[in-house]
């Protein structure tokens, strides 16, 4: 059994399934996995513990050689998307082993993180869910604004910090926690989750192993006084 | 593997085979399993198919019945495992792919579907028995003079 918590993929699409009670579940399906385990970090060599994880394929031309130098070293072809599972101890895995979907056997939740889709720049009731203004009533051009920006006079020395403004939205790294698991398919490395998950279809995702569900086991492990 | 044949592969799990083919406005039992408790039970739902919606996992199909006077309608997941079996109890000629206009009709007018293929369903009743798994569509002999 791999060590791993965590394993990287890339979104299929969302669908439905029927659960045991015959209800209709929307979920989302991800291809996650084989990945090669390409470099293994440690505490002396790098200051934490990770592995190195690459999924997917790509053409060994559009490979720079220092990178081509790399996959070769773990055995595995060039792929595209390379990314870091982080660990809590030393990992028991071995340079050029495979992660496959099959470490999320009996695992109830999971955190995706991905790349949320970009909405380009966005106002503040786009991107903050502000209140529009009125319509009518003699409201000059002031319909979507954003409205007053705080007090400035004697107790703030201008524009508040952090006020939500507009700006660019998505294309941001966006986790989901505590996303369901539904099914698992060692077969054709999908997994099956509950929910949707940021990114389109066809983008990169991480699947980790959810942090809410190992701080709530860690506390029932706890002695109890 | 594409993202279109990954997809089809989890979609092809949940469809369920061997159900009686149907159509709109035939009328049929739809068999339905409750759980109550630890128990489970069959009930039965019949109708007339009014509309059907969607495909592949997605697809439902909607029957409605009149409990006296008050029109009763239930949309199913085609697929769904909480129907038993879907019986079909008589074949409706229909010219519409929803019969919305059916909601507008109380007591006989409601009717209005014929039985494709009356001598058929006269003869011997083939359709009033329990169908096994394999179904053929009934294949109506033409009304003389339907419209006539």
């Amino acid at each position: 059994m791999s060590s791993a918590t965590g394993i990287l993929g890339r979104k299929v699409g969302m669908t439905q399934v029927f659960n045991e009670a015959g209800l209709r579940v929307g979920v989302t399906v991800l291809e996650v996995g084989p990945c090669k385990v390409l470099q293994v970090k440690d505490v002396e060599n790098d200051g934490y513990y990770a592995l190195q994880l690459g999924f997917g394929e790509k053409k060994e031309k559009n490979t720079s050689k220092p990178l081509q130098g790399h996959f070769a070293k773990a055995g595995a072809k060039p792929a595209p998307y390379v990314g870091e599972i982080r660990l809590a101890a030393a990992a028991e895995d071995k340079q050029g082993e495979e992660v496959t979907v099959s470490i999320f056997e009996g695992v109830q939740k999971v955190d995706v993180t991905g790349t949320s889709k970009g909405k380009g720049f966005a106002g503040t009731i786009k991107r903050y869910n502000f209140q529009r203004q009125r319509a009518t009533h003699g409201n000059s051009k002031n319909h979507r604004t954003l409205g007053s920006l705080g007090r400035h006079m004697s107790i703030n020395k201008g524009v508040p910090k952090g006020k939500k403004m507009p700006g660019h939205m998505g294309n941001a790294k966006v986790t989901v926690q505590g996303l369901k698991v539904v099914k698992i398919d060692p077969d054709n490395h999908l997994l099956l989750i509950e929910g949707a998950i940021p990114g389109p279809n066809g983008g990169f995702v991480v699947v980790n192993k959810s942090i809410q569900e190992k701080v709530r086991k860690d506390k029932e492990k706890r002695p109890k006084y | 593997m594409s993202r279109n044949k990954l997809m089809q592969i989890v979609e092809s799990t949940q469809l369920t085979k061997g159900r009686d083919v149907f159509n709109i406005g035939d009328t049929v039992d739809i068999h339905v399993k409750i759980v109550e408790g630890d128990k489970q039970r069959i009930q039965i739902f019949t109708g007339t198919v009014i509309s059907m919606n969607g495909h592949g996992t997605n697809a439902s199909f909607t029957v409605r019945r009149l409990v006296g006077a008050q029109g009763v309608e239930r949309v199913f997941p085609l697929h769904s495992p909480s129907i038993d079996k879907i019986e079909v109890k008589r074949r409706g000629r229909v010219r519409r792919s929803k019969l919305y206009y059916l909601r507008d009709r109380i007591g006989k007018a409601t009717k209005v579907t014929e039985k494709r293929g009356l001598a058929l369903a006269t003869s011997d009743a083939p359709n009033d028995d329990p169908r096994g798994e394999a179904v053929k569509p009934v294949q109506a002999p033409k009304k003389p003079s339907a419209d006539a």
